[in-house]
């Protein structure tokens, strides 16, 4: 199945006897010159590549205060060290989040601190080399940018943006990876991740109008640039083309319909997902985003509604406004945006959706939070709604329901292990060895509880887990959207029911 | 890795996709699918040609949904559905029958 070793499932995940340098072999494709320049990136590593990346790090430092701090303040108090899911999957030492820092921390010492100018040797100052760049490539992109780590220092240093800053200075000599970057390239020319065209869009929508028309006979509609509709729904391209990130589409389409809420999605914002912010690049996330804006004035719609992706929340709930406000002409009586378990879960308070919850009876749910999700934003207005928004989502669409062992969930949660632009065959071992803690989290309260099915309001969670559990022994189909429970479960005004 | 098909030299990406969609000929297929032990059933031919089709028109692969109702339509009920797709094609439709099909890989969250 695998032409690597696959980490067997114990009880718990133990922290491992360390193995150094087993995964210094993987390194993603690197981007061609095609899918480099249209971000405004060099072709192929440049000339004087090392003065180039001194200066993009300084450019950095300087642009971003956190990078600074990040850089300056670890103790090496060890704390991080048995946090990572690829440490733990791995053995590699390089995945410890402290020596993952180090990476870049070594040359930033070597050539903007006193003691690494000087006395690098003493501070474990080294220079900038092709072998560090080698390593930099390899090990920054075996980070998912989860930030489970930070949640365990007590400096709060935050991993991934020391990553996304490396992946930036790589980018700027001629470095990128090819998945993130085609991916980027693809947004810009067609409007989503998929390269999927408007006419293409247009006829997928229309195939789920007909199968839900089919399926309970009532006619809901799944808009494409309907102008002057109130929501405009921006949501991963996954959700148009995959399984089963589509049956939450699909549930999304239901929860407006029952609530008389008109909406549209974009051809020209047809993407929720933004690599931008996975490869560290302000101007690349900020162009993406000015897409959603334009794309909400062109439609004049009222509000603007997110769907199931995990960074892609992070993204609009953290620096929407900041990327491409201000979303003063929309209505001011919604947030900016909105996420759409905001919405379903609001409309169940009220009491305005009906649900046959027999409907999900032959599953047992557990629900995984997503790294984005779980420590970067809320999901509400409370503190914790993040977690709670969802779960009580499920429970009032599902009779059965368990959540995994606390450590593994929450703002501890584990990663999928395909998250920040790793999602990628050519990763494939990295990913299958990093869903190790959650997929023993998973055998757990499948053994202990009965758990069947794992929930999940990611895209790339959905899409890793579908890949990846297969090889501890799950099957693809056991991973659900949560808004495909909802579907399930609705029953909407004038639906046939047996 | 380029391959050799019928005596020409192709050009495929690091994956084993196609670089230039034109080139692509039924021994194409044959060829990419002896390379990871698949012999190539009329089941096959039937996925591979309409993927082919529908690239033509819209110039991305279908979405799965979009695959399943049509394969539904054309050889029975029973087969429109994800389970019959990677009975035939194990690594995914999406991605094992885009490459034979000489069609681009589909990227993003997929």
């Amino acid at each position: 199945m695998a032409d690597f070793d696959i980490p067997e499932i114990k009880e718990y995940t133990p922290v491992p006897d360390i193995k150094e340098g087993v995964m210094a072999h993987s390194k993603p494709y690197v981007a061609k010159p095609d899918f480099q320049e249209p971000l405004g990136y060099p072709g192929e590593l440049v000339e004087n590549w090392e003065q180039k990346a001194l200066d993009k790090l300084d450019d950095l430092r300087g642009k971003y205060r956190s990078l600074q701090v990040f850089l300056d303040s670890c103790v090496k108090c060890g704390a991080c060290t048995d946090k990572c899911h690829y440490f733990l999957g791995t053995a590699d030492p390089k995945n410890m989040p402290v020596a993952r820092q180090d990476l870049l921390r070594k040359v930033y010492r070597r050539y903007f601190t006193f003691a690494g100018k000087y006395f690098p040797k003493l501070v474990g100052a080294v220079d900038l080399t092709k072998d560090v760049l080698d390593e930099w490539y390899s090990y920054y992109h075996q980070c998912s940018q989860c930030r489970r780590c930070s949640v365990f220092c007590p400096y709060g240093i935050d991993t991934a943006e020391i990553s996304m800053a490396a992946r930036e200075i790589m980018d700027s000599i001629g470095l990128g990876q090819k998945y993130c970057n085609e991916i980027l390239v693809k947004v810009g020319k067609i409007g989503n991740n998929l390269g999927l065209p408007g006419p293409a869009l247009v006829d997928t929508m229309e195939g789920l109008e007909e199968e839900v028309e089919e399926d309970i006979g009532v006619k809901v509609a799944y808009p494409v640039d309907q102008e002057g509709a109130d929501i405009l729904l921006i949501t991963p391209s996954a959700d148009f083309f995959a399984e089963p990130h589509v049956d939450g589409l699909i549930g999304y389409g239901k929860v407006f319909h029952e609530a008389g809420l008109t909406w549209t999605v974009s051809s020209k914002a047809s993407e929720a997902a933004n690599f931008g912010m996975f490869i560290g690049s302000y101007e690349n996330m900020q162009s993406l985003a000015m897409r959603i804006r334009e794309a909400a004035i062109e439609l004049k719609v009222k509000r603007i509604v997110f769907g199931e992706c995990g960074h892609a929340w992070r993204v609009a709930y953290s620096f929407l406004n900041t990327l491409a406000g201000p979303f003063d002409f929309l209505d001011p009586n919604y947030p900016v945006p909105q996420h759409i378990l905001e919405i379903t879960k609001d409309l169940i308070d009220k009491g305005k959706l009906k649900f046959d919850k027999s409907e999900n009876d032959h599953m047992t749910l557990t629900f995984h939070d997503s790294c984005n999700v779980a420590r970067a934003t809320r999901i509400g207005d409370e503190p914790g709604s993040q977690f709670t928004t969802p779960r009580e989502v499920i429970k009032a669409v599902c009779n059965n329901y368990h959540d995994m062992e606390d450590g593994t969930i929450h703002d501890e949660t584990f990663c999928c292990g395909g998250g920040g632009g790793l999602l990628t065959d050519d990763l494939m071992e990295i990913r299958v060895k990093g869903a190790l803690p959650r997929a023993t989290a998973l055998k757990n309260v499948t053994k202990n509880h009965g758990v069947t099915h794992l929930a999940a309001i990611c895209a790339i969670c959905k899409s890793q887990f579908t890949k990846t559990l297969p090889y501890y022994g799950f099957t693809m189909d056991q991973v659900v959207s949560v808004h495909q429970l909802v579907s399930n479960a609705i029953i909407l005004t004038g639906q046939e029911t047996e | 890795m380029p391959i050799e098909v019928n005596g020409k030299t192709l050009e495929t990406d690091e994956e084993g996709y196609l670089a230039d969609l034109n080139d692509w000929e039924p021994a194409v297929a044959e060829v990419m699918a002896k390379l990871e032990d698949c012999e190539l059933t009329d089941e096959h031919w039937e996925i591979i040609n309409y993927l082919r089709e529908y690239y033509e028109e819209y110039q991305i692969a279908p979405a799965v949904r979009v695959l399943t109702k049509a394969v539904g339509k054309k050889m029975g009920k029973d087969k429109g559905n994800s389970k019959y797709l990677y009975g035939l094609f194990p690594y995914g439709p999406g991605k094992q029958a885009c490459k034979y099909a000489g069609l681009p890989k589909p990227t993003g969250c997929v």
